[in-house]
C-alpha cells in the first residue's frame, strides 16, 4: 500500500521574474549601496572615481546598509528603486 | 448525547443504505468480536421485525469479515452495513459498542444506549412500540442478562484513531498529502525529496504528525513565525511535521515551538546566521522543570549523542529552518567549511549542580519557569583542560586565556562565547568562597584584555590593526586596553558535564549584537 507522508516545507512556490532589459547606455541616476562589510566603501570609493571620469551624465547616491549580515530594511530598499534607475552594490570584503 | 450526521454504506449485498436523517431512525454500532454486541444481536432481531415497517432500522457492524460472521451465526433479518473503514463510528464518536442511537425524524439523536442495560433497553422498545403503535415484540427478556458492559469501538483503538483524526472532515492536517508511490522506499524518497539533513528521517505520515501535534495545546494552523530567508509561514503543523522527520516525541514540540520563536526575531537573525560564511549556528540551552519531565541530558555526555531529547530536538530545529525557511547548504546557507553542530546542538543546564543562577534566571525568568536560549555560534564545544588551578581566580584566568584566541587572537569586542562549565569545575570555583559568575566574567577580561599596540598586525600573524591605521593613531590610543569581550555579559555561563572531568567547553560566537545575533530566550508554553 502507498504511503502518505505531508509536506515539511512552506509548501511556497518562488516567483519567477525575468531580469530587467540591459540598457545599451548608462544614464540617470545609480545608487552605490555599500553593505558595510569592511572595505567595501573602498571599493565603491574606486569605482565612483571610474564613474565620473567615463560616464560623467551619471548622477551618483551613497547608500549603506546598517549591517551586512541582515537584509536592507524595507525603508532603504523603496528609497533606492524610487530614486534610481541602478544599482551597484559591493558585496563583501 | 451523541449526534449523527448523514451517510451511506453498503450493506452485505454491496446494496448501499443511507442514513438521511429525516425520517425516524434507529441506529446501533457494533463489532462481531464484542460479547455484549453478540448478546444483543437476537434483540435487535426481534426490534426489527417489529420496528422496520415503521422506521428506518440500520446495524452498523465494524469489520466486514466480523458483518459476515454475525449474519451467519445469527441468521439476521437485516443486512448489516460495512463501517470497516470506521469513517462513521469515528465521526459519530462512538466509543463503546453496541451503541444504540434513536433518532427523531429531523435527524436529531433522541435516546442513546451504550451497552446494555436490560431495563433500559426494554423500556426504550416499549417506547418506540408505543409511538408506532407496533406490535409486541418476539422476545423473551428473561433469558437476557441484567447487564453487560459494552466493548471499546475500533474507531477509538490507537491502532486505528490517529489516522482516522488525520482523514476526518475536521482534521487539523491542513499540509499538503505527498503519495510515496508502492514501489519506492519511504526513506529513500524522503532523501530525493531534499527533506533531510543528510541523515534518515522519519516520514511524517498523518498519523504521526496527529501524534506529535497531541504534545502541544496551540492551535495546529497558528503561525509562529516568518521564516527567513524564504519568509515562509511557520505554523505549529509545520514544526510538528519536522519534529517527527527528526525523532521528536510529542511532548518536545513545545520547546521545538519555543526555539522557532527565538530564532525568527530581529535579534537572533536567523537569516544572517544561516548565510554567513562563517558558518555560525544555533546552539540551543533549555532551562526548568521540562528539563527532567522530557528527560534531558545535563550529566555525563551532555553536549553529545545518545540521548533521545537534546539529539532530536536540536535537529528539529534546523530542519523546520532548512524546509521552512529554505536554508540549504550551497543555497542560501553559505557557510564555508560549516561545522556539527548544524545537524543537532542542544542540551539543557543542570542547575542543581551549582549555586549560581542558571542562565534563565540570570535572563529575568523564575526558576520553574521552562525557557529555551539560543545562542548563534561558529564553533564548540572546545575544550579547556585545568587539572591545575585550585581556585576561582586561577580557573578563570586559563578559561580567559582560552577564550583569546576565538576567532583569532586579535579578534576583539565583536563576538561572545557561552561557556559550559563541568561540575569539578564548578567544584574549583567554589573552593575558598563563592566566586560569581560576574567574578569569571571579570577575571576572563582582564587576563585577556590587550593595548591597541599589542594588536598590530607583525609577522606572526597578519590580522589586526594595520600598520598603516596604527600610526594614525597616538601613543595614548595604542596604550588603550581593549578587553576581548564588549561586555561582560557576552561571557555567557552555563553548568554540565559528569562529575568527573576538571573541563569546560567553550561555544564560540559569531558577531554578536545588533550587526549580528544576539541571543534569545523564549518561555517554553504547553
Amino acid at each position: 500500500m502507498a504511503l502518505t507522508i505531508l509536506d515539511p516545507t512552506n509548501e511556497a512556490v518562488p516567483l519567477e521574474r525575468k531580469i530587467t532589459p540591459r540598457p545599451d547606455v548608462i544614464k540617470g541616476k545609480v545608487a552605490f549601496l555599500d553593505i558595510s562589510k569592511p572595505r567595501g566603501n573602498v571599493l565603491l570609493d574606486r569605482l565612483q572615481e571610474a564613474f565620473e571620469q567615463r560616464l560623467p551624465q551619471v548622477e551618483i547616491t551613497r547608500y549603506t546598509k546598517p549591517t551586512f549580515s541582515k537584509p536592507a530594511p524595507d525603508a532603504l530598499r523603496t528609497e533606492i528603486n524610487a530614486a534610481n534607475d541602478f544599482v551597484v552594490e559591493a558585496l563583501a570584503d | 448525547m451523541l449526534s449523527l450526521s448523514p451517510f451511506q454504506l453498503t450493506d452485505l449485498s454491496g446494496t448501499p443504505q443511507n442514513f438521511s436523517g429525516n425520517s425516524q431512525s434507529v441506529v446501533c454500532f457494533v463489532k462481531e468480536d464484542c460479547p455484549t454486541c453478540r448478546e444483543v444481536m437476537p434483540v435487535l432481531a426481534a426490534m426489527h421485525d417489529a420496528l422496520a415497517p415503521h422506521l428506518d432500522f440500520l446495524v452498523v457492524g465494524q469489520t466486514a469479515e466480523g458483518n459476515e460472521k454475525l449474519q451467519q451465526d445469527f441468521d439476521l433479518p437485516f443486512s448489516l452495513l460495512d463501517d470497516s473503514a470506521l469513517k462513521v463510528s469515528f465521526a459519530t464518536d462512538v466509543e463503546t459498542v453496541p451503541t444504540l442511537l434513536v433518532t427523531d425524524a429531523s435527524g436529531s439523536v433522541v435516546s442513546q444506549q451504550v451497552g446494555f442495560v436490560r431495563a433500559d433497553w426494554q423500556s426504550l422498545v416499549s417506547e418506540l412500540l408505543e409511538q408506532c403503535s407496533g406490535e409486541g415484540l418476539a422476545l423473551d427478556w428473561s433469558v437476557l442478562p441484567e447487564w453487560r458492559p459494552g466493548c471499546g469501538s475500533l474507531s477509538v483503538d490507537p491502532a486505528y484513531a490517529d489516522r482516522l483524526q488525520a482523514e476526518a472532515d475536521n482534521s487539523p492536517i491542513r499540509a499538503r498529502r505527498i503519495d510515496v508511490g508502492s514501489l519506492d522506499d519511504e526513506f529513500e524518497f524522503m532523501f530525493d525529496q531534499g527533506f533531510s539533513d543528510g541523515l534518515p528521517v522519519i516520514p511524517p505520515t498523518p498519523e504521526r504528525v496527529i501524534r506529535m501535534l497531541n504534545g502541544s495545546t496551540r492551535d495546529p494552523q497558528e503561525i509562529i513565525a516568518v521564516m527567513p530567508p524564504n519568509m515562509g509561514e511557520v505554523t505549529v503543523e509545520k514544526v510538528a511535521i519536522n519534529c517527527v522527520m527528526a525523532g521528536c516525541k510529542p511532548e518536545y514540540l513545545p520547546v521545538v515551538i519555543a526555539a522557532v520563536e527565538a530564532i525568527c526575531t530581529d535579534d537572533f537573525n536567523i537569516h544572517g546566521v544561516m548565510a554567513t560564511t562563517m558558518g555560525a549556528s544555533p546552539v540551543m540551552v533549555v532551562n526548568g522543570p521540562i528539563r527532567h519531565r522530557i528527560g534531558m541530558n545535563m550529566g555525563i555526555g551532555a553536549l553529545g549523542q545518545g540521548n533521545r531529547a537534546n539529539a532530536t530536538i536540536g535537529r528539529a530545529l534546523r530542519l523546520t529552518v532548512r524546509n521552512i525557511g529554505g536554508a540549504i547548504p550551497g543555497g542560501t546557507e553559505r557557510s564555508t567549511l560549516s561545522n556539527p553542530m548544524k545537524f543537532t546542538m542542544c542540551f539543557a543546564e543542570w542547575e542543581e549542580r551549582s549555586s549560581w543562577e542558571p542562565l534563565h534566571v540570570e535572563r529575568g525568568y523564575q526558576p520553574d519557569e521552562s525557557v529555551v536560549t539560543i545562542f548563534a555560534m561558529t564553533s564548540g564545544p572546545v575544550l579547556t583542560v585545568d587539572e591545575g588551578s585550585l581556585d576561582g581566580p586561577a580557573l578563570a584566568g586559563t578559561l580567559g586565556q582560552a577564550n583569546q584566541t576565538i576567532l583569532n587572537a586579535r579578534a576583539y569586542s565583536f563576538t561572545n562565547t557561552l561557556l559550559v562549565v563541568s561540575p569539578e569545575h564548578v567544584d574549583t570555583f567554589n573552593r575558598g568562597g563563592d566566586f560569581s559568575k560576574a567574578d569569571v566574567r571579570r577575571r576572563m577580561q582582564e587576563v585577556s584584555a590587550k593595548t591597541y599596540r599589542e594588536l598590530i598586525a607583525d609577522d606572526a600573524s597578519g590580522v589586526g590593526l594595520k600598520p598603516a591605521q596604527a600610526a594614525q593613531m597616538g601613543d595614548e590610543q595604542l596604550d588603550r586596553v581593549v578587553e576581548k569581550f564588549k561586555d561582560d555579559e557576552d561571557i555567557h555561563i552555563v553548568v554540565a558535564g559528569s562529575e568527573a572531568g576538571k573541563f569546560t567547553g567553550s561555544f564560540h560566537g559569531w558577531l554578536t549584537g545588533s550587526r549580528g545575533s544576539i541571543p534569545v530566550s523564549q518561555k517554553i508554553g504547553t
